[in-house]
């Protein structure tokens, strides 16, 4: 089997089939990076994953995984100014998290570099928004690399590192969904190990580092110079180029993913454009695109989620007295939505209509959609269950991000307002306001509790808000792939000390602390119920370790057995609680009506056996190994 | 040149991504370059989970458009009938392993069950060839995604790759009991009548 984790400190060039986050990593091998810091989320965790490949002790840079984004950055920030190249890799709400930090570090002298890896997300797969973070770039005067695959992610992450490092400013590398996810052949190059050099060398003289007075205008100031020089780096970086089809008369302008899929659709085109692909989005380079926009009569601007590159291309020609025809967008459906290679057809299609045929509209399938859901065993899905008993049918539940959001899908409806990661405390204090006849009960998870939970509860505290916070403790950041967080025992690098949320809570203030195992559905009942008569803010920790992460565990270890529940066709009485209200995947329905067990399905956790009105569900004593396959 | 698209389809669990990367690895084996890409993050947890994998095609997109799959391959029946309706192209080829997750909606009675029948069906109106997989003696559910394989290097659904191809990628990605368990389940399915 081929290791990973000895792959990325490979010394000789090489190649290999990677996906674009791995590949991220190999560049931070080769460029030296010392602190990598994060959060989990997606489309970046496999960053995390290819780092953590490599043994903490033989791992070239410090890595870890910190509480939250903004703390993220501001460690690869502090690492920074003491002399150390680092890198800094989250999701794209993420940026939202860290922003206020973010947004300084142009101001900064950043003495030992520091490369920003943002994971947007078009098309929202995996998150509450598809926010476009070119927005952000040019708030902050930072430049911006946008890679269309894996080789070219690694190629962009090397110059950013050096750019980064001999600029002594920040470099974003704006990777998307399947830019990170893509699988490629990559060709590296070697590598050079370096001893670490351990001298701090943080220097007040380097800065100012503290913008106060007229020193923030001057910070400012040196922003915008450092990205204006760029702009002349741009103007000839190899990653900018122009593909010539000799084509006089029309041309198109893109970047990343969407270059890719419009090489797709103009495979089977009437007519090829010329193509402007920009590697380098921020700063734009002026001249190359004032160039290509003078030798065309019409040029699009092919561009994924917001009008960025429209925008500045359009006063770009404006102030230079072009008359070019540029098309921009069109619709509001060319806002929306990743730029896969139907959607720029289409896009194309309503450009020039004679170039493309749009895609034809697959036929509605003859099933409804499979959303996810929660897996068989899930404390979630107990807790759920049993507060949904308690809850009367007009009271108000606020979600927050987490496996536990399944909750808000069919037949739970549990959590039906979300904002993002850490807002459901302050959310349910601001829906309990002015309202005496509404129980409001508020969801965390325990790595969001940590990320971003905190301040909430303490607001909840000290305004005296009137609502019941339950802590959905699974003892993981299950969602993103089961990361540490400080609540599980161990960081990145080994074992600590477990942060206890009683604890937590306690020192926040929180009065009305309850802890129980979700799987004890009366017990967890009660607890809500008290909860809930109670004046105040009170919390609940409903807990169960993931039952995922659980069973992958068992199955690993000797002599693991399966388990299984199985339904007693002579006590069932089709009261079909466990299909329309605990709704673990396992149970299928026959056409007959009946109910069964899909042992591919069932962990055996037994969890559903209280559901059942009739005690028509028990564990299924049979030996796993008689069992065939599947039954249907 | 034209690229060989393959759409894979299946439900969070049942080891789509190992499947692919068997793929896209033994194409490197055989000297096809090829690209493809993976659903991550939240839609794992028992959603619908594709992945795409193109073979033969200059730089492009790792997806495959709507429609253009050569060959669909599907672990599980509905999601099978899904990706007909959205990927399969009209001549091209769906090879299934036949079991049934059940959506919510099918397990609530408000729709019919996953059945290999209506969409062996399905498949033959829209002109796509078909193949159900399924091996009776299997004990370990997770490993349909191999008897799948296997019947992928018999019938030479993949043009280029051979059966070495495919056990160099699986020795690649996979080691000790786990490789031979995954091995001895792949050469079961190249031999079976």
């Amino acid at each position: 089997m081929k290791s990973l984790g000895k792959m990325l400190l490979e010394e000789q060039p090489f190649q290999e089939i990677v996906i674009g986050n791995t590949a991220l990593v190999r560049g931070m091998v080769e460029s030296h990076v010392r602190v990598a810091t994060t959060y989990p989320g997606s489309p970046t965790p496999e960053i995390a994953s290819a780092i953590l490949s490599i043994p903490a002790d033989s791992r070239p840079f410090y890595f870890e995984y910190s509480t939250n984004e903004k703390v993220a950055t501001e460690v690869a920030f502090g690492a920074s100014v003491n002399g150390h190249l680092s890198c800094v890799f989250f999701k794209s709400v993420g940026l939202n998290v860290a922003a206020d930090s973010f947004v300084q570090l142009g101001h900064m002298e950043l003495t030992g570099g520091m490369v920003i890896v943002l994971g947007d997300d078009p098309g929202a797969n995996s998150s509450q928004n598809e926010q476009d973070n070119r927005h952000f770039a040019r708030l902050s005067y930072i430049p911006v690399f946008e890679p269309a695959d894996p080789q070219e992610a690694y190629e962009m992450f090397l110059e950013s590192a050096s750019l980064s490092t001999s600029r002594r400013m920040p470099v974003i590398l704006r990777m998307t969904t399947h830019v990170c996810h893509a699988k490629q052949k990559v060709s590296f190059q070697g590598w050079d190990p370096l001893p670490m050099d351990r001298t701090p060398r943080f220097d007040p003289a380097s800065g100012p580092y503290v913008p106060i007075a007229r020193d923030a205008l001057n910070l400012k100031g040196k922003a915008l110079a450092k990205l204006e020089d760029l702009r002349k780096y741009a103007e000839t970086s190899p990653f900018n180029l122009v593909e010539d089809n000799g084509n006089l008369s029309k041309g198109i302008i893109t970047a990343g993913l969407p270059f890719l899929s419009l090489l797709d659709v103009l495979r089977e085109a009437e007519e090829i454009p010329d193509v402007l692909k920009l590697g380098m989005i921020h700063p734009l380079p002026r001249s190359l695109v004032l160039d290509f926009l003078e030798t065309h009569e019409e040029v699009k601007i092919l561009e994924e989620l917001d009008d960025v590159l429209e925008r500045e291309i359009k006063a770009i020609a404006y102030e230079a007295r072009k008359e070019t025809l540029i098309h921009g967008k069109k619709e509001l459906e060319d806002w929306v939505g990743e730029y896969t290679p139907d959607k720029v057809a289409r896009v194309l299609h309503n450009t020039w209509p004679h170039m493309v045929s749009p895609p034809e509209d697959p036929a509605e399938p003859p099933i409804a959609p499979r959303p996810p859901q929660m897996c068989p065993g899930c404390g979630h899905r107990s807790a759920f269950h049993a507060i949904k008993k308690v809850l009367e049918a007009e009271d108000i539940t606020v979600a927050d991000i987490g496996c536990h959001t399944l909750g808000y899908l069919p037949p739970y409806k549990m959590g039906e307002v979300l904002l993002c990661m850490g807002h459901s405390t302050g959310t349910g204090s601001g829906l309990s306001l002015f309202n005496d006849s509404r129980k409001v009960v508020a969801f965390i998870g325990d790595s969001t509790l940590f990320h971003a939970g905190m301040s909430g509860i303490v607001n909840a505290v000290f305004n005296r808000h009137d609502l019941t916070l339950v802590v959905m403790e699974n003892g993981t950041t299950a969602m993103t792939g089961h990361q540490n967080h400080p609540g599980t025992g161990a960081n990145a690098r080994g074992p600590v000390e477990a942060l206890s949320i009683e604890t937590l809570l306690e020192g926040l203030g929180v009065k009305s602390i309850r802890r129980v195992d979700t799987y004890s559905q009366g017990k967890l009942m009660k607890m809500v119920r008290e909860a809930m008569a109670e004046e105040g803010f009170s919390v609940v920790i409903a807990s169960h370790p993931c039952m995922l992460k659980f069973t992958r565990e068992q199955r690993r270890k000797e002599g693991y057995t399966a388990k299984k529940v199985i339904i007693d066709q002579e006590k069932c009485t089709r009261a079909m609680n466990c299909i329309s209200e605990f709704a673990c995947p396992s149970f299928q329905r026959s056409p007959d009506g009946s109910i069964w067990v899909n042992p591919e399905l069932c962990i055996g956790d037994a969890s559903c056996i209280q559901t059942c009105p009739s005690h028509a569900i028990g564990m299924d004593q049979v030996d796993r190994e008689s069992r065939k396959g599947g039954g249907k | 040149m034209k690229s060989f698209d393959i759409y894979l389809t299946g439900v969070g669990g049942q080891g789509i991504s190992l499947l692919s990367e068997i793929i896209i690895r033994a194409g490197d084996h055989a000297g096809l370059a090829g690209s493809g890409v993976d659903t991550h993050g939240l839609a794992q947890r028992g959603g619908m989970v594709v992945s795409h994998v193109r073979f033969g095609a200059e730089r492009t997109t790792p997806l495959v458009r709507q429609g253009k799959a050569d060959l669909v391959i599907a672990l599980e029946v509905s999601e099978a009938l899904r990706a007909l309706y959205s990927h399969a192209r009209t001549g091209g080829t769906l090879v299934f392993y036949d079991t049934g997750w059940q959506t919510l909606t099918v397990r609530l009675g408000q729709e019919d069950p996953p059945d290999s029948k209506v969409l062996e069906e399905a498949c033959m109106q829209r002109n796509v060839r078909v193949i159900g997989v399924r091996k009776q003696d299997l004990k370990d559910f997770r490993m349909q995604n191999m008897v799948l394989l296997g019947r992928i290097a018999r019938e030479n659904l993949i043009p280029g790759i051979e059966r070495q191809h495919y056990e160099q990628a699986m020795e690649d990605l996979m080691t000790g009991p786990m490789l031979s368990a995954n091995l001895e389940i792949f050469h079961e399915m190249l031999e079976e009548d």
